[in-house]
Order: C-alpha cells, then sequence, then structure tokens
C-alpha cells in the first residue's frame, strides 16, 4: 500500500536557502501535510510548517506545491505519479522566515485600514431582521478562510512588491464588497477602496479565484460588482454635478 | 535576557480563540490595556472547527423556548453534575451574547421573518443553535477578530496607535505564569512567552491574566483537535496554585473521519443528524433505537416512523435517538463495531443521501461536502459516510468561581471557555460550547479589568523569570536525548488505548505507569536546530504540560467508580447518585497530581422546580430529594 516519495522541500531563513531533498514513506489517502509530518518527526525535526486544523477550515498551512499555491492540507498525494517529485516550498510573495512558513503581516495590517461594521444607529441588538436572499451575498464573502493564497497569487502582488503599499490585494477588497453587501451597514467605503485601498490596479484576471480553497467567486461576485458600483458612484453624472456644486467634497 | 521584549498590561489573555476574544473585548471596553496571545496566527484558533452553531434560546424558531428549557437540557446532557450556577447563567445570557454577535457585524442564516434561524441539535428540546451552514465557528472567530480591529480603530482615531490598548500577539506562546507574594497576599504578576518566529522571549507584568488556552484533545491519538490543544492554560493554573476539576470527563464525538487514516478523527457535525442523517450498521438497521437509556426513554422516538414525523413535526413526535447526547451515541457506535457489525472502515454508517434531496445537502452542509469530497473521494449526496468516535472536547477544567471565572486559589488569575470546568458537567451538549465561549469569555474579561481596578501593581522576579528562560532553552543543550515528536506520539498512543472511551482499572493503572515513564523520558529532551521557527522546540515546551494533564485525566478517571457522561467504565457500568455529588479536584503534588473529592453544590430550590420529581429521582439521592422538597418517584 505504501510507497517511497521524493519531496524537495525549500529549506533556509529570511536571506539564504535551497531545496532539499527527502525520501519519504507515503501511505494510502494521504495528503501532503501528512508527508511534511512525517519528515518532521522522523528526519527534519525543525522544520517549520505552519498548521491548524488539517481539514481545510483555518488555512494555515498555504504553500506551493509543485509551483501552485496550494493547501497542503487539501492536497492529497494521490494526484501525483508515484515516481514524481513533490516540491513544497513557501508562498512567494511574502517574506520567508523560515523553510514554509512566511510573514503575512501585510495582509493583517492592510485588513485594518477597512473601517469596520457600522449599523444604523439606534438599532438594538436582537432587533436586526434580514432576509435570507439579501444576507447570502455577503455570506459566500465570510467563507474566506484568511489563507492569503489569493493575495500570494494575484501578479499585482506577486510580481510586483511595490505595489504593497498602494494594493490591498483581493482577500482585503473583498472584505469591502461583503460590507458593501451588507444589507444593515451605513458606511460608504467605495471612494475609499479605489483611492486608499488600490482597487485600480486588480484587472479582473480571476487569478484569485482560481486558486480560492473555498471556492468563492472573487472576482465576478465581488470585485467586479465593487469596481462596477465605484464607477456608478465617480461616474454618476448628477453625484458629479453635486460634488463640483459643492464646495468642498468630503475627501478634500 | 538582553534579547527579551518587555511589556506591561492591564490584563493579558492566553488563548485568542472565542473565549479569548471575548474576554479582551470585554476588558478594552471596560478601559484595561489588554494583550491578546495566541499560539497562530490570528483568526486560526481551534473556534473555526465549531461546526453546528450556538446555542441559545431566543426561540426564534420555536416559541416555547426559553432559558429554563435550555438550563433544564444542559443540566440533563450534563446527568445533574454541572455546576448549576453557571448552567444557569450560560442559558440566560446566551441569546443576548448571540445578537451582540449580530451588532458586530455576524451574518447568520435567517428564519423567513428576518430573524436569525436556529437549528436542531442532540439534547436541545428545540431548535435552538444559530447558525451560518456549517461553518458557525468560522462566522464567529471571524466576527470577534472583526469587532477587536474596529476596537483598535477607535484607538487608532483617539491615541493614534492602532495598538495603543489592545495588541495582539499572534505566534507568541506563554510557557510560564509568576505570582507574587506569599499566602493570602499571593496574586498574579505575569506572564512568559516566546515569539514563535524568532524564537526570543516576550515579559509581560499584569495585574490580571484570562487563561483562554482551550483543551487538550491534542494527548488523545484519534482526535478532532489541532497541535495546539496540549492543555497549556490547565498546567499553567495547576502550577500557579489553581485546581482541576472533573478531568476525567472527556468527550468522544460520535462521529468523526474514520477513513483515509490521515484524516482518521476530523469531525463530522453533529448538523448532519440533526438535518435527517440517520446511523446505520453493516446490517442497515438504525441501531440507535436499541440504546435509549432508561433516563431518555420518554423523550426520545421508539419507532422510525414517529422519528421520522418529527422532523416535519416536532410539536406532535419525538425526536429521532440519533439526537441523544454526544456519549450515548458514541457509546452505541464503539458497542457495534466491538460487535461486528461495523462499517468496512471500522465505523458506522451516517447517511444523510437518502433522505434530503443533493441540492439542500450542498446548501445546508456545504463544508461537510466538500470535506468528504475532497479528502475522502466520497459524495455524500450518493453514498454514506463511515464514522467513528473522536477525542473533541473536555468537559473538566480549571475550577473557577461560576459568576466571575476567578480561578479558585490565585488571585488575580481568570479562566473561561474550554479550559475551564464546572458548566457542562459530565457531558456536553453541541452547540453549548460556542455560546460558552461568549457568556463566560465576557464574564471573565469584565472580572479582570474589575480586579485590575482594586489592586497594586505587582512585581516580577527576575530571578524566577530567569529559571524559566533557562528551563526552556535546556532542550538545545543536550546534544543526544528524547525525540519530542516520539514521546508525544507514545502519549497520544497511551491514552487512546487506556484512558479512552471504556475505562477499566487495571488499563488506567498501566496508563498511568506509562505517563511516569514518559515524564522521566520528558527531561531528556534535545531539540534539533535552531530558534527561528522550530516546531520540534515547540512541541518540548509543549509536552511537559501534556504530560501533566494527561495524568490529571488518568488520575481522576481511575478515581471516579462509576459511569457517567464522557466516563465510562467496563468495571462500574451504573451512573450512582452517591457520585453525583462529587467533584474530584486535581492539584499539584511534587511532580505529579494529588486527587481529591470535594461535594458539588446541590441546586436551589427554584431551579429544582423546574424538573418533575420522576426526573430528578433518577439521578439525585434520596436525602438530597428530601431536602428539595421532591418526593422520590
Amino acid at each position: 500500500m505504501g510507497y517511497l516519495a521524493k519531496f524537495r522541500l525549500w529549506r533556509g531563513d529570511h536571506g539564504t536557502g535551497s531545496l532539499v531533498d527527502y525520501e519519504v514513506e507515503v501511505n494510502e489517502g494521504e495528503v501532503v501535510l501528512d508527508v511534511l509530518h512525517r519528515i518532521q518527526a522522523t528526519q527534519a525535526n525543525d522544520l517549520a510548517i505552519r498548521w491548524n486544523c488539517k481539514a481545510g477550515k483555518c488555512g494555515s498551512c498555504s504553500a506551493e506545491v509543485n509551483g501552485r499555491p496550494r493547501l497542503m492540507c487539501l492536497t492529497r498525494m494521490n494526484t501525483f505519479e508515484e515516481d514524481e517529485v513533490v516540491t513544497v516550498t513557501p508562498l512567494r510573495a511574502f517574506p520567508v522566515i523560515r523553510d514554509l512558513v512566511t510573514d503575512v503581516s501585510y495582509n493583517y495590517a492592510k485588513a485594518r485600514e477597512v473601517p469596520a461594521f457600522q449599523p444604523p444607529e439606534g438599532l438594538q441588538p436582537g432587533e436586526y431582521r434580514m432576509a435570507q436572499e439579501d444576507v447570502q451575498r455577503s455570506q459566500e464573502f465570510r467563507k474566506c478562510i484568511e489563507c492569503f493564497l489569493c493575495q500570494n497569487t494575484c501578479h499585482a502582488i506577486r510580481d510586483h512588491e511595490e505595489n504593497k503599499r498602494a494594493f490591498a490585494g483581493p482577500r482585503v477588497l473583498m472584505r469591502v464588497a461583503e460590507l458593501d453587501m451588507h444589507p444593515l451597514d451605513t458606511l460608504d467605503r467605495k471612494r475609499m477602496a479605489q483611492d486608499d485601498l488600490g482597487l485600480g490596479y486588480c484587472n479582473i484576471t480571476k487569478c484569485c479565484t482560481e486558486v480560492c480553497p473555498e471556492h468563492i467567486h472573487i472576482t465576478d461576485n465581488a470585485l467586479i460588482p465593487l469596481k462596477e458600483r465605484v464607477a456608478d458612484q465617480k461616474y454618476d453624472p448628477i453625484r458629479w454635478l453635486g460634488s463640483k456644486i459643492r464646495v468642498r467634497s468630503k475627501s478634500e | 535576557m538582553s534579547d527579551m521584549e518587555r511589556y506591561a498590561f492591564d490584563v493579558v489573555v492566553i488563548g485568542a480563540g472565542g473565549a479569548g476574544l471575548r474576554a479582551a473585548i470585554a476588558a478594552r471596553e471596560a478601559g484595561k490595556s489588554v494583550a491578546i496571545l495566541s499560539k497562530s496566527l490570528f483568526g486560526k484558533a481551534h473556534t473555526v472547527m465549531a461546526e453546528g452553531g450556538i446555542a441559545a434560546s431566543m426561540a426564534n424558531v420555536n416559541p416555547n423556548d426559553g432559558w429554563k428549557v435550555h438550563f433544564c437540557d444542559t443540566m440533563r446532557g450534563g446527568k445533574f453534575l454541572n455546576q448549576y450556577r453557571m448552567a444557569e447563567l450560560h442559558a440566560r445570557e446566551a441569546p443576548d451574547r448571540v445578537w451582540e454577535l449580530e451588532s458586530w457585524g455576524a451574518l447568520f442564516d435567517r428564519t423567513k421573518d428576518g430573524k436569525i434561524s436556529q437549528r436542531n441539535f442532540g439534547g436541545h428540546e428545540y431548535p435552538r443553535l444559530a447558525h451560518v451552514g456549517d461553518r458557525t465557528g468560522l462566522e464567529m472567530i471571524r466576527t470577534l477578530q472583526q469587532r477587536i480591529v474596529a476596537l483598535q480603530q477607535e484607538d487608532k482615531r483617539i491615541h493614534g496607535d492602532y495598538e495603543a490598548r489592545v495588541r495582539v500577539f499572534a505566534e507568541c506562546s506563554a510557557t510560564d505564569l509568576f505570582t507574587t507574594g506569599e499566602g493570602d497576599e499571593q496574586r498574579v504578576s505575569g506572564v512568559l512567552a516566546y515569539w514563535r518566529p524568532s524564537g526570543t522571549f516576550v515579559l509581560f507584568s499584569a495585574k490580571a491574566v484570562v487563561i483562554a488556552t482551550g483543551g487538550i484533545g491534542k494527548s488523545f491519538k484519534v482526535t478532532s483537535n489541532s497541535w495546539e490543544y496540549t492543555g497549556d492554560g490547565h498546567a499553567l493554573a495547576m502550577l500557579a496554585g489553581g485546581s482541576l476539576v472533573n478531568m476525567e470527563f472527556v468527550q468522544f464525538h460520535p462521529t468523526g473521519m474514520v477513513w483515509p487514516p490521515s484524516v482518521k478523527g476530523i469531525l463530522v457535525t453533529e448538523s448532519v443528524r440533526g438535518d435527517g442523517g440517520v446511523l446505520t450498521n453493516s446490517e442497515g438497521r438504525r441501531f440507535m433505537f436499541d440504546y435509549i437509556p432508561d433516563v431518555f426513554r420518554d423523550k426520545y422516538a421508539t419507532t422510525e416512523e414517529e422519528a421520522d414525523r418529527w422532523y416535519t413535526d416536532p410539536d406532535n413526535n419525538k425526536r429521532p435517538p440519533e439526537l441523544l447526547p454526544r456519549d450515548e451515541v458514541a457509546r452505541a457506535i464503539n458497542t457495534e463495531v466491538k460487535a461486528g457489525r461495523g462499517s468496512p472502515h471500522g465505523g458506522v454508517f451516517l447517511d444523510v443521501s437518502k433522505r434530503l434531496p443533493a441540492e439542500t445537502i450542498k446548501a445546508k452542509l456545504p463544508s461537510m461536502w466538500h470535506q468528504f469530497k475532497e479528502l475522502a473521494d466520497v459524495d455524500i449526496t450518493l453514498e454514506p459516510m463511515e464514522v467513528g468516535p473522536t477525542c473533541h472536547y473536555v468537559m473538566g477544567g480549571v475550577e473557577v468561581d461560576p459568576d466571575s471565572q476567578a480561578v479558585v486559589g490565585v488571585r488575580g488569575l481568570f479562566c473561561a471557555g474550554e479550559a475551564a470546568g464546572g458548566l457542562h458537567g459530565s457531558n456536553r451538549l453541541g452547540g453549548n460550547s460556542l455560546s460558552d465561549l461568549l457568556v463566560f469569555g465576557r464574564r471573565a474579561g469584565d472580572a479582570a479589568a474589575e480586579y485590575v481596578a482594586g489592586t497594586p501593581e505587582g512585581t516580577l522576579d527576575e530571578a524566577q523569570v530567569q529559571r524559566a528562560i533557562d528551563t526552556a532553552l535546556e532542550p538545545f543543550s543536550r546534544a543526544t536525548g528524547e525525540n519530542p515528536y516520539e514521546i508525544q506520539s507514545e502519549l497520544q498512543q497511551v491514552m487512546n488505548d487506556y484512558v479512552g472511551i471504556i475505562r477499566t482499572k487495571h488499563e488506567m493503572e498501566q496508563a498511568l505507569k506509562l505517563i511516569d515513564d514518559l515524564k522521566l523520558r520528558a527531561r531528556e529532551l534535545s531539540v534539533v536546530g535552531g530558534r527561528e521557527y522550530n516546531p520540534g522546540w515547540h512541541l518540548a515546551l509543549d509536552l511537559p504540560k501534556q504530560l501533566l494533564v494527561s495524568e490529571a485525566i488518568a488520575r481522576s478517571a481511575l478515581t471516579r467508580e462509576e459511569s457517567r457522561g464522557g466516563h465510562t467504565r467496563d468495571d462500574y457500568p451504573a451512573m450512582e447518585p452517591e457520585w453525583r455529588k462529587v467533584n474530584l479536584i486535581c492539584r499539584i503534588d511534587g511532580d505529579g497530581v494529588d486527587v481529591v473529592s470535594q461535594p458539588l453544590p446541590l441546586m436551589p430550590a427554584e431551579l429544582a422546580a423546574l424538573f418533575d420529581g420522576k426526573e430528578l429521582s433518577k439521578y439525585l439521592t434520596e436525602d438530597e430529594l428530601s431536602a428539595l422538597g421532591k418526593e422520590k418517584a
């Protein structure tokens, strides 16, 4: 039932490192994370891996398996040939801490820039009434497990370190869309999405959607509608006129 | 200690799951400065694994529900070993805690009239669980995480700094808890922790500490718990002079995945049964009808026809026995498998495919569908799942004051959530965990803030801190020694084999002997590599705590000579009213654990009046019944 598999893991820290080969037993039904745990327990006690639930629910074990951004706990070994070398490297868009663990603090810093949910004045807890159809859209985005695979894959971040300052990435912009579609939220974050969080950097190539382990339609259901809403607001002739007539608009 | 960071906070919360975050929110809202220590990244705590829902008697689906019914269900589920006052507070306050989440942005599934929808669950009389599909824990942790962020945004506006009053120390593990003063003056003074990424130490001085570290499941081989669940808080509390209560009660969730081997133990939510799934054995029989215990006989359907009618007409039919409390279902599955009526991979079948249309299954149980598809190649809309018991939760925990969650015996120390004992008695009902985190997390945070206000600054003993650091670094100094992974794996096997779902005296004595051996070996732990993100070293630091708490479980289990809830003795199969009056308390004794008996407070007459005498007489002694003015039936 079991066989010896060839693994190639990136080992190292911030600056330096290299791919190291391991031969390791693999058993029926296992996922990449199981095999890495076996290497850790028997051959490399100090192999750094970040993981928690091992069931695709917490989004901790993100890495790149044969170049593809994935959750290691959901990558089954039977998707590889037995003689295939499985190469596991850390997420490319974030600085390496050690081995397969990266510093993902960028994502948390950007998330903190999005103003929180703001309910209507005077609405007391327990009085909230919302229809299922109305909460469903935001619920899809709240399935997000914050694995940051979308952030890692989005080429506006992955290939352009310099964009990180101005661009918050798909995860964070999806959060803006989620709040914008929340039936009871009262705050308008559309201008902010465009001006401060860099919505314009997204050119809807759908790479984020492709790697999402929760199968959230990030581009189609969150980012494109958000872009449309921003455009509606920005290019609405009446609003445009209004902004010119007023002495000073809000952001000036 | 030159590379050590130092901080001073009013309150340090150890643990960033539901209880820890709720406690931090409360303490911050009370105006205190708060540090949150999280072993993982922010928002990854084990709370995300909770699937089914949050139990709260909002009565949105069935108007007959109310806190009194919830209280009674909780006591029944715990076989009346619960700390009654905690069960009362929990039932009373849970609805407010859920509504509050909504005001922080949570989006629960809705009823037709736009209220929070509620679903059925084992042991709950009415549909009571607020939920979001089968990912309720994720919704809860994300909402609390975002509430913390909202408070940080407020602090940024006022003080110009996001972290002026709440700071999250992610991937920062606590190793030691310090106290100052002697005797009655002894109180909490601080916490030592280390950054997992860098391996450098962080010293917190704090007047109050809240333990919210969750459970102990990682000491068992087959478990739904993650690596974080090593009983850190249980051990820290004991080592600081606190005690543990009822540690023998460990919940084996009846339905964990059994195949493939690498996912054995991963949770299959009880909602599958709540929404219509049935359990069958290899003969195709719905065997749960054979396992309805006497104490529940008048509450559960005895025929398949009545059980099936209940899903559409719950007021006029009794509920299916698949929805008995978890301890009953887990034991029944265990018995079926042992009798040779199990599924091919050593579980039983859980089938929802013949009960609900595929689209309904995908809508109501999306992550279960996903999980089986991705991990086991099973499409649950077409075929049954194979499931079996998995170590899931510890009912026992740190002994606390029921109102304030103050740890008994240690001033300035508080504890909430799974790490605290009492609320669930001998068995927890599904859904009562998330509500527990919210209700008692808030109470612990409030009480900690109040305590801080009246307490002078403590001092940290630098020599004590240095000793703790030296101990933590010791494994690096041994060129050869024991491999922490091996010792942990042996401990998991011991606990699984000898202190598992069915227990006997001989096996537990064996377990204690083996744990003693492992403790000796754990003194010789050796780790390779450096201090930066070194999981081998991290495990070496968790392991002594795991061993200590495992000993507490085994020793309590050996002491309690009856079967009740999450503690089943093959050699003492009956539930004994005399034992119901007893709490087993664990304290540190030398480098081991000592167990003593302590009386469990009897509920006051006004709460007892919520039950009929016939039911109480199944649990209480005659003396207790007459003290409450109830007749023996």
